[in-house]
């Protein structure tokens, strides 16, 4: 019996294509969920008051005197949980796409193995620098500026988008792996507290206790924070600051994003492969 | 040749709490342009069959080869050349029914000129022209189960899975849905459809495999399984308990039942029933038998075999409803 085979095609301009279709998908839902934009916008914004006017005065930064230096200190942390909180849109969307039995049809068709997860991945990341502007222009109302040019400032952006791309997959793997969106919810967040208030993100280290320390200051999200302080020109105080941490933020908030891609990214195609809703 | 063969399949789930044989050594081989139903209780191992033969799910043992390929080996060229149906509508609820296709058509490979025009296509086909461009949460149940249905037939397909496609449907929207199906009997893809209704089975399926606990318990077509269950019957309700023994005898004798295993009567009930060859002419022969002999009739009534009498026949036990896998 003859067969008509669908023309193959490079694999690596397949895996685009689709990943391509994919964000198409995500990036027209955007809109048609409003409330998904509103609350992932309220949250840090909520944050920023808070911290900048309740905690502010109350938390002094080790060597930047002033009522300013507290929201100078704070707006990098903020922008650095802000994309860690990406996990979140990843895993209920995924979890609800699985859910719903799209992660089934999706596999059924002759797609790129990665498509799926690369699509969502995609789509969020351009979410979630929309996020980010609207946190910038926050920043900006309550007194925050970047202080060493455009051109730092931007690579500061840049590293915090790749660091959202990076948790985009953690988000992923844990979508695909409980039981719904409900659970995504939740299990993609609980432990994103924990790390990010064990992180520089709040308080500066010095002020932790002194066997936290260390822990805090090779924090991947402190690592985060700390390239972007050290971008903008804010204030950047440091436990030990001969340490590497403090030394080459930069380049650990590089290592940090590459390693959480190598492991994760894989580990989340590979749930994928055996993905089923029901 | 058989478009789609399947040898031993066997699936296993291990769940926290118990390991479940989804599959138990399954064989179907569904000829080229036929249609196979499926008929089975939830949980009998209808979806994981059709999980393993769209790819889906890898099988622990056994073949299946859709056109020839592999499963299993040849599973992305297989995924080119099916098309999948479920009862849970995979449709994006947030895109509009165009924009659906769209992705679909674009998913199977079509540049998107082709996909644009193949979508209008469809949905000029599937009455939802219309509907196409307001989102899917805005469809009915019927209206979604026909796009769903859409999207697996983008890439024409010769082979298409339906798995259980008018579960949940109201009456309307399952005649619409029944007669699609044909439609693409008639244009020569090979069907192999799920269903828990025997009258869905008898509609549209040219043969048909029983399916429970994980295996294939008959075979054969609908009226051939009808008449394994024994064809129609008429049950009748006597109004005085004295008069059944002496109904029962005198329509033995007037309908000339040959075989007493094939009546029964149950006393408690006041019940008796009795094989209906001849349909609705044997109900009137019984009423004017009973009426002679001034049996007062409580309720009589002309009985279609269900599943549950396939499946109390063939198994000994009553269709249980389990949760699906």
């Amino acid at each position: 019996m003859s067969v008509e085979l669908p023309a193959r095609v490079n694999p690596l301009s397949r895996a685009l294509s689709d990943a391509g279709i994919l964000a198409w998908r995500s990036l027209k839902r955007i809109p048609r969920t409003p409330d998904m934009l509103i609350y992932a916008t309220i949250q840090p914004i909520m944050f920023v008051l808070l911290f900048a006017y309740v905690f502010g005065n109350a938390i002094p930064i080790p060597g930047f005197p002033g009522p300013r230096a507290y929201r100078e200190f704070l707006m990098s942390g903020i922008f650095a949980q802000t994309m860690a909180f990406a996990v979140a849109s990843a895993s209920v969307g995924l979890a609800d796409d699985m859910s719903k039995g799209l992660i089934d049809r999706f596999r059924s068709l002759p797609m790129a193995r990665s498509g799926v997860i690369a699509g969502r991945v995609v789509g969020d990341l351009v979410f979630n620098a929309f996020v980010m502007l609207i946190m910038v222009i926050c920043g900006f109302i309550v007194g925050w500026r970047w202080h060493n040019g455009f051109g730092q400032a931007l690579a500061a952006f840049a590293i915090l988008l790749l660091f959202a791309f990076a948790m985009l997959w953690v988000g992923a793997l844990i979508g695909l792996s409980v039981g719904g969106p409900e659970v995504a919810s939740s299990a993609g967040l609980i432990w994103l507290f924990p790390l990010t208030f064990l992180s520089n993100a709040f308080v500066p280290t010095p002020q932790l206790p002194k066997a936290l320390q260390p822990i805090a200051e090779w924090n991947p999200i402190s690592s985060i924070v700390a390239a972007c302080r050290h971008l903008f020109g804010n204030p950047s105080p440091f436990a030990s600051p001969d340490g590497f941490p403090a030394q080459h933020p930069v380049w650990l908030s590089l290592m940090w994003c590459t390693a959480i891609i190598v492991v994760f990214a894989p580990l989340a195609v590979r749930k994928y492969r055996s993905a089923t809703g029901h | 040749m058989a478009a789609i063969e399947a040898t031993g399949l066997v699936k296993t789930f291990k769940g926290r709490k118990a390991t479940v044989k989804a599959l138990d050594g399954i064989d179907l081989d569904v000829p080229e342009g036929t249609v196979l139903g499926l008929l089975g209780p939830n949980g009998a191992g209808k979806t994981t069959a059709v999980r393993v033969l769209t790819t889906l799910l890898k099988p622990d043992a056994g073949t299946a080869r859709v056109l020839g390929y592999d499963v299993v080996k040849d599973a992305d060229t297989v995924r080119g050349l099916v098309g999948l149906s479920g009862q849970y509508a995979a449709v994006d609820e947030l895109l509009t029914g165009r924009e659906n296709l769209w992705m679909f058509g674009r998913l199977y490979r079509l540049p998107s000129q082709q996909a644009k025009q193949r979508a209008e296509e469809l949905l000029a086909t599937f009455d939802l022209t219309e509907a196409a461009d307001r989102i899917l949460k805005t469809y009915s149940g019927g209206m979604r189960r026909r796009l769903d249905l859409a999207g697996s037939l983008i890439a024409h397909p010769k082979v298409l899975f339906l798995d259980e496609p008018t579960t949940g449907l109201d009456p309307r929207s399952r005649l619409d849905l029944w007669q699609i199906i044909r439609d693409r009997v008639r244009e020569g893809v090979t069907i192999l459809l799920t269903t828990q209704y025997l009258e869905e089975a008898d509609e549209l399926a040219d043969s048909i495999a029983v399916v429970d606990h994980g295996s294939v318990i008959a075979r054969g077509t609908a009226d051939e399984l009808k008449a394994k269950v024994g064809g129609e019957r008429i049950e009748v309700v006597v109004h005085d308990p004295a008069d059944l023994t002496r109904a029962l005898e005198l329509l033995t004798g007037a309908l000339g039942i040959a075989d007493p295993e094939s009546t029964s009567l149950e006393e408690h009930n006041r019940r008796l029933t009795v094989p209906a060859p001849g349909g609705s002419s044997t109900l009137v022969e019984v009423i004017r038998t009973l009426d002679a002999a001034q049996i007062r009739i409580a309720d009589i009534g002309l009985r279609r075999p269900t599943l549950d009498d396939v499946f109390l026949t063939l198994t000994g036990h009553e269709a249980e409803q389990k949760e699906s896998l």
